[in-house]
């Protein structure tokens, strides 16, 4: 993939942040130290050829009321485990899919999915709307009662 | 701990759903923003600067592909802390920069974080350094490595109708 030093450096600054200022982008080119045009024309060429997946904003759930999270472990047969796992994925409530290891005796369940809600009723709810449309049964709803830490991968360059 | 949600009015929702979605990559972006909403540029980027202090807004990033820049591996542990041990071990697994998500849960494993490694750091190597370091033993602690990844979008809507219900909740 080719990628040089300058793109480099405005993915190293823009996953850390964008200013929110009258001019984002200009304020970002002096950072980097190339013209606004041109790191709007990278930022665009990144982001078609999916180095970037996103450029957005990030947003605290819990200020706008959605204030329940769990993660949600499936017990699911292995030959099933892409197309449930898919399925899954394709419901907005689901924020993270993993398919995961089993220690056997120890940790049955293989499919791990966090579903956040306005409250738990809510999220116990929409688990049960998942089990329905996906047919397992088997499942655990294991509510947060403490974020310790909360951060992103930062990806070294 | 109860927290009343912040007060959003549609025009505030609809201007969160498109600066998460696809932010403008364009010149002046809260103009372009603007337009769509009916609102000139100074107020949309007055609601961008209450929404951001009022901390509805984290912040604008981009958010890139991991598989596309190289190998990252990682791993979902679990722990069974004993209530006495909470607060060392917690000091312990934060200061780890690959640990990115920790949790208290409700279940007989309290305990939850991710370990992501990228760029040829060793993630077996950092799992049993957490373990020898928080001191919980191995009957105690799950290493759910990760198989498949088949979704990271941690994404809201807002402009749907329980967005409008959470308003009027209390």
């Amino acid at each position: 993939m080719d990628k040089d030093e300058i793109d480099q450096a405005i993915l190293n600054i823009t996953q850390e942040g964008i200013p929110l200022v009258e001019e984002p982008f200009e304020e970002l080119a002096k950072q980097v130290g190339i013209s606004r045009d041109e790191v709007i024309r990278r930022l665009k060429r990144l982001r078609s050829i999916g180095v970037i997946k996103r450029l957005g904003i990030s947003v605290n759930q819990r200020k706008v009321g959605i204030v329940a999270n769990a993660v949600v472990a499936w017990k699911v047969p292995e030959e099933q485990l892409e197309s449930v796992g898919t399925l899954l994925s394709s419901y907005t409530e689901v924020t993270h899919s993993y398919g995961r290891v089993t220690i056997p005796g120890k940790w049955e369940h293989n499919l791990f999915t966090v579903i956040h809600g306005y409250s738990r009723e809510s999220v116990e709810s929409i688990a049960k709307q998942l089990s329905e449309a996906c047919g397992i049964m088997d499942y655990l709803v294991m509510f947060s009662n403490g974020q310790f830490k909360r951060t992103s991968v930062k990806h070294p360059f | 701990m109860k927290m009343e949600p912040v007060k959003l009015d549609k025009q505030d929702k609809e201007l969160l759903q498109m600066m998460q979605d696809e932010f403008p990559v364009e010149e002046r972006p809260w103009a372009v923003l603007g337009k769509k909403l009916g609102l000139s540029e100074e107020e949309v980027l007055a609601r961008v600067k209450k929404l951001s202090s009022d901390g509805v807004i984290r912040k604008l990033r981009t958010i890139l592909d991991a598989q596309k820049l190289g190998s990252c591996s990682s791993t979902l542990m679990a722990m069974k802390v004993p209530e006495d041990k909470m607060d060392h071990v917690v000091r312990v697994v934060n200061e780890y920069m690959s640990v990115t998500h920790n949790y208290r849960r409700e279940h007989d494993y309290n305990l939850w974080f991710t370990v992501t490694t990228c760029g040829g750091k060793d993630l077996e190597e950092t799992v049993e350094e957490i373990k020898r370091k928080t001191g919980i033993p191995d009957s105690d602690t799950l290493d759910l490595r990760t198989t498949h990844v088949f979704k990271i979008d941690v994404r809201f809507k807002f402009t749907d109708t329980e967005v409008e219900g959470g308003e009027t909740r209390g």
